[in-house]
């Protein structure tokens, strides 16, 4: 791993952002625009399944309406993530500790978001009002969260 | 017509500067700048309340362009987001006061401090206008296929300013340039 993480801070990527004087900061806005829409399209969805947005409308149909703007947000985000993570990749990021976090709150919150929030929310409707449906709600707010926030750490750790 | 008084004598910028200048140096502010752990709660708060502003405001926009919840009427739209939208502006602006106040006078010199605060005036005239405008025909465009020109315009100028206000909001934390008087 340290290894891939010395390769691609090296590589073009890493080194073209790495010399820019604007390209970090311009990533780094971008990525702060996309994290904005992904906050948007994650809590809609779960608010509505807590039942405290929209509450004649039902579940997969919000849901619905809100994955291509999920998908797009998540898609923008490693897009601008990327290049970010490569230019200070071996000389900061790997022996970050709020980096290291945000990756495992990344891979937890990836993994429950598309293996089970996203299957309860556009599943069967019934399931989709239930009090597990609430609990999923909950825990993906959450493990967004910890995302955010141990992004937010990575510059002040 | 000008008066005699501080605002004469110092300029008008002036005045805010000596107003910055002025509450950099109350232990509030010095509290804030230098604790070493409130300024980045503060600063987690304003950008986790970012996701829940930013994030359904532009929602709220795209329903107005006709990008997303078509199918649901724009007035329940609008009565079901605005309370969280509301929360979300109330945790921005009080962490963004308390951001502001840590450090006065280096966000008062700060040019991409001032396009924010620009932005943001123009966010507020955009809202007004959809709000005096458009909106008080809503009961005709409420459930229509296509949302009237004027409501996609007010969506569309919505998601440009406030993509150049939390772009500029982060270019902040940069001394590009030297402070402005």
């Amino acid at each position: 791993m340290s290894l891939f993480f010395q390769w691609i801070e090296q590589s073009w990527l890493g080194t073209s952002v790495n010399n820019s004087l604007w390209a970090f900061a311009a990533f780094e806005a971008a990525h702060l625009l996309a994290l904005a829409v992904i906050g948007g399209a994650v809590l809609v969805v779960d608010l509505r399944t807590l039942g405290w947005v929209f509450p004649g409308q039902s579940v997969n149909a919000v849901a619905r309406d809100a994955r291509p703007w999920l998908i797009g947000s998540l898609v923008a985000m490693f897009v601008t993530g990327v290049p970010l993570m490569a230019s200070l990749a071996f000389s900061k990021y790997y022996f970050n500790e709020a980096f290291r976090l945000k990756m495992y709150f990344l891979g937890a919150a990836l993994l429950f978001t598309f293996a089970v929030r996203q299957r309860v929310a556009l599943g069967d409707e019934a399931r989709a009002n239930s009090r597990i449906a609430k609990a999923v709600a909950v825990v993906s707010v959450l493990l967004w969260s910890g995302v955010g926030i141990m992004g937010r750490g990575i510059g002040f750790y | 017509m000008h008066r005699p008084g501080v605002a004469t004598t110092l300029g008008r910028m002036g005045t805010i500067l000596f107003f910055c200048q002025w509450l950099g140096n109350t232990s509030f502010s010095v509290g804030i700048r230098e604790s070493t752990w409130l300024y980045p709660v503060i600063e987690s708060v304003h950008v986790l309340s970012l996701c829940v502003f930013v994030g359904l405001l532009v929602l709220w926009d795209l329903r107005l362009v006709g990008f997303t919840l078509r199918r649901v009427a724009v007035s329940e739209v609008w009565a079901w987001l605005i309370p969280w939208i509301t929360l979300g502006a109330a945790l921005m602006v009080i962490s963004g006061v308390l951001l502001f106040a840590s450090d006065p006078v280096r966000f008062y010199g700060n040019i991409f401090f001032r396009l924010k605060a620009v932005g943001l005036v123009l966010a507020l005239i955009n809202a007004l206008a959809f709000h005096l405008g458009i909106e008080r025909r809503l009961p005709e465009w409420d459930t229509a296929d296509v949302t009237p020109r004027a409501a996609r315009v007010a969506g569309i100028a919505s998601i440009a300013l406030w993509t150049a206000i939390v772009m500029t909001g982060r270019f902040v934390a940069y001394n590009w340039f030297p402070p402005l008087t």
